[in-house]
């Protein structure tokens, strides 16, 4: 059975939290120089190109791309022959982030307890999902979050009787109702399908996918292009300020789900698109 | 683009859709700072900064590296503080950043005390922190990133999103690129 270290587990989530908070995945910045060729608006083009300067400023001077460097997501797939040494995963994923937060001059933004709200001083603990998964080597996507976009966020228990209209009505609705508040151009995760707690979990984790990729199933493939369409529309555009640039992309996955329901998840993520993996 | 020094006085001329560098002296507060200011209106008791004509810049930065004045220091969702908003502005505060719209009741109390809300890119935090040069924390050290800070700035780049007549850009902009074969937003 292979060994992971526990240390390499600290190291390894360290190292992604800094990567992730500076430097803008090659597929959004590719993304937003595409949007910004393409935006009517006058006024969202200037901010396209002050978002993509941000970028630039950013990786050179090794500074965090947003304040909000977010409560850390962490996606962790552990190979089912693989054995974690020397401590519990959870615990070294929590260990990475404190160190990288710290040394890295991360804005600690997370509350111990969402009633008192007492800050942990440490941006500890990480959102863990942990899922059981062939082989023996450990998968990790450090995904940190902004609340800008989180709370812009939604999941509605549709009847099924409502269908693809319905989940294409929602979609608009959040987006329109968020307007500049999720730091527009968004990047649109849906779960459809599932019970409640699925669904939204397949929101969070399709909007990880790489902008461009087109979805393996040719409906869904098709139903993401119309929704971005559909979501182009809308209005909103460039920090909801007007224009045709949105969205980035939206991300569709689903799941069977029961005979007397059709959830729907909205994840939005802002242009700060943050999220790197490493396998060890 | 057009330039303001702080502190504000007359922000008539100023239309929603204008590009504006700030320069002089802002003062920040998010969330909590924004309680415990009004507690001390209500109390009748003196606030930390002089609020009239001044400019509030809603954002939590990044701490600064050594040698820096500040990290990242983009704007938070302005809607947050819109309940705690009116005090400030009877007391006089000119100017308000952050990002997203603001609710009605703000609006039309920006409107009747002929104050100005602006936008900051949202997500441009390492670019906008270039224009801060000097920073200082001057109430409530214990909230961190949430402390009151002093900045001094130059050039700092908004958007007036909400003007004193309350011509609203979200508005604005979003209608004129709506596609109409959409339906009406619910």
């Amino acid at each position: 059975m292979r060994v992971i270290k526990y240390d390499d587990i600290v190291a390894r989530t360290k190292a992604l939290c800094l990567d992730a908070n500076r430097h803008l995945p090659a597929d959004v910045f590719g993304a937003l120089k595409r949007a910004q060729e393409q935006e009517v608006s006058p006024l969202g083009k200037n901010v396209l190109d002050t978002i993509l300067e941000n970028a630039e400023i950013a990786r050179t001077k090794s500074m965090a791309l947003c304040q909000d460097t977010g409560m850390v997501v962490v996606f962790a797939e552990v190979g089912q022959d693989a054995r974690i040494e020397g401590g519990l995963l959870t615990d070294a994923i929590d260990e990475g982030v404190r160190q990288a937060y710290d040394e890295g001059y991360l804005r600690k933004s997370v509350v111990g307890d969402p009633l008192e709200r007492v800050n942990t001083g440490d941006n500890t603990p990480a959102v863990v999902h942990v899922s059981l998964v062939a082989g023996d080597q450990l998968r990790l996507t450090v995904a940190p979050k902004g609340f800008g976009s989180e709370n812009m966020s939604a999941l509605r228990m549709l009847k099924p009787a409502e269908g693809v209209q319905g989940v294409k009505d929602f979609i608009v609705e959040t987006v329109t109702k968020a307007g500049g508040n999720p730091c527009p151009p968004i990047i649109i995760g849906v779960g459809i399908g599932g019970t409640f707690e699925k669904a939204a979990l397949m929101a969070k984790r399709s909007v990880l996918r790489e902008i461009g990729s087109k979805h393996p199933k040719p409906h869904l493939a098709q139903l993401e292009e119309e929704l971005l369409e559909l979501v182009n529309k809308t209005g909103v555009g460039p920090q909801g300020f007007g224009g045709t640039q949105t969205a980035l992309a939206v991300f569709v996955d689903t799941y069977p789900t029961h005979i007397a329901g059709l959830p729907v998840a909205v994840n939005i993520n802002c242009h700060v698109a943050r999220h790197v993996e490493a396998i060890l | 683009m057009l330039t303001l020094t702080t502190p504000l006085r007359d922000v008539k001329s100023l239309r929603a859709g204008d590009e504006v560098g700030i320069n002089g002296v802002i003062y920040t507060a998010r969330d909590a700072a924004h309680q415990r200011l009004v507690k001390l209106i209500a109390e009748g008791k003196p606030l930390p900064f002089p609020v009239e004509g001044s400019i509030i810049y809603y954002v939590g930065p990044t701490p600064a590296k050594p040698g820096e004045p500040i990290g990242s220091a983009g704007p938070t969702t302005s809607v947050r503080m819109d309940g705690l908003t009116i005090p400030l502005l009877e007391q006089g505060l000119k100017g308000m950043i952050g990002k997203g719209g603001r609710s009605p009741h703000v609006i039309e109390a920006m409107k009747e005390h002929g104050a100005v809300y602006f936008a900051a890119v949202g997500g441009a935090a390492a670019l906008i922190a270039q224009s801060i040069k000097e920073v200082e924390v001057i109430a409530y050290p214990e909230l961190g990133a949430e402390a009151v800070h002093r900045m001094v700035v130059e050039n700092f780049p908004v958007i007036v999103a909400i003007d004193s007549e309350g011509n609203n850009l979200y508005e604005q902009g979003v209608a004129t690129y709506r596609d109409p074969s959409l339906k009406e937003a619910k």
